[in-house]
């Protein structure tokens, strides 16, 4: 072997983080602490088979199916786990329910707690300073920026995620959907409506 | 700790701009999903809990805090575990190879196979009570304490000697602030307060608007 090491010599391909996560990479696995198989399985776990469109599923079915409706405000953890979504970042689990009365709010002010198992990775927005900052002071301005306006008969409760509980927003079911099934009207449930900072889409609204 | 992490409430950081920061990871950053996946991989070996990383991560200085993005942060503080669990050296670190240096055992290293069951399991937090009560229950007035630990804690600094309502008990939960000095044993009532918008902030937006946290019982005195 002409040299013991594989990272590039010219120096014009990889940026200093790329540079320094491969050596981690390497490092880790020389010591026998990570697995790079195992890093691609994770990768791809939260590209493909855990996020939004879970959340999606367990909404869509509270909508249409009322014994599953108060499954999920009795104890969304179980409920959540039947439908086969468990485990990290989802182990305490509960459905919070906005009306006409009420529109609830999601956001962990400390750190960037979201609810992995439902929704997968959070988006880099809530993971942000001024989401974190401003979500708890001003929820309303901060849905402005989302296009999300509410009348002042609605009160606005934020959810801040200070402990291991993580909190699913199921936002209210758009008109115009009686009788849809709940395939159907699981594609009306975008991220964010379930985050607390949209709605779910109106049947026909572009996605 | 009273930490550069503490921000609810705090003016000047700007908008949420959320149309350009929708993805788990910024564009063009190919390397986060690695950092990502090496941060899971390595606390699934459980050297460490999740509440030393998020000290970890937190304890900083502010201006280092605020400039590194959200996964140069995680990998910065993964470093430090490393470092502090003895796992690696720094010698290792600045090398990116093992060295000769006796470290920290492994343990059992997450393969491929066991990613599905590791992540499906999670890390539940609820702790049996035995006798142990609520003291709390739906309905009581609480007023949280004035606690300024310069360890870890889970009470912001918005919702200190602030008086809410308890609305529910969510279970016997492992602490968070002596958790995240490795004790594992240490549990107590986890309650959801609620507090009105203007108690907190001096004004709300619109009358009614509340703002809730998840605090621990030692957080918490009878109002």
């Amino acid at each position: 072997m002409p040299h013991d090491h594989d990272h590039d010599h010219d120096g014009s391909e990889l940026d200093e983080m790329t540079a320094r996560v491969m050596a981690l990479e390497t490092l880790l696995t020389e010591k026998g602490i990570v697995d790079p198989a195992a890093l691609d399985v994770i990768i791809e776990t939260y590209e493909t088979k855990i996020g939004p469109h879970n959340g999606a599923t367990v909404v869509a079915r509270a909508w249409s199916d009322p014994e599953f409706h108060d499954w999920l405000a009795r104890d969304a953890t179980a409920a959540i786990a039947a439908m086969g979504f468990t485990g990290r970042q989802g182990e305490h689990m509960q459905a919070v329910f906005n009306s006409p009365e009420c529109h609830n709010m999601v956001v962990c002010t400390l750190c960037s707690c979201y609810p992995w198992s439902v929704l997968g990775l959070p988006p880099v927005w809530y993971k942000s300073m001024p989401y974190r900052a401003r979500a708890v002071r001003e929820p309303r301005a901060v849905l402005a920026e989302f296009g999300v306006t509410l009348p002042d008969t609605t009160k606005v409760r934020v959810w801040d995620s200070t402990a291991e509980m993580r909190y699913l927003v199921v936002p209210m079911r758009p008109s115009g959907t009686e009788g849809w099934s709940a395939e159907a009207l699981a594609e009306l449930v975008s991220r964010n409506s379930m985050i607390g900072t949209g709605l779910a889409r109106a049947p026909g609204a572009a996605q | 700790m009273n930490g550069p992490q503490d921000i609810g409430g705090r003016h000047g950081f700007g908008p949420v701009a959320p149309a350009l920061n929708a993805s788990a990871y910024h564009p063009g950053a190919n390397w986060e999903p690695r950092a990502m996946a090496i941060t899971v991989a390595a606390g699934a070996g459980g050297h460490w809990t999740i509440d030393e990383s998020r000290f970890m991560r937190e304890n900083r200085d502010p201006a280092e805090y605020y400039r590194l993005s959200y996964f140069q942060l995680w990998l910065t503080a993964l470093a430090e575990l490393l470092t502090a669990k003895g796992l690696v050296t720094e010698a290792e670190l600045a090398a990116g190879h093992a060295g000769t240096a006796p470290t920290t055992p492994p343990g059992t290293c997450l393969s491929a196979s066991a990613v599905p069951g590791v992540l499906a399991r999670g890390g539940p937090v609820d702790r049996d009570p035995g006798a142990a009560r609520p003291g709390f229950a739906p309905g009581d007035l609480v007023r949280t304490r004035n606690h300024q630990p310069a360890g870890h804690t889970r009470l912001p600094g918005y919702a200190r000697d602030k008086v809410g309502r308890i609305e529910s008990v969510q279970g016997f939960h492992a602490f968070a602030d002596a958790s995240a000095e490795g004790d594992r044993q240490a549990a107590d009532w986890l309650y959801t307060v609620v507090f009105e918008a203007e108690t907190l902030f001096g004004a709300a937006e619109a009358t009614g608007d509340s703002v809730s946290v998840d605090a621990w019982e030692p957080y918490l005195v009878r109002a």
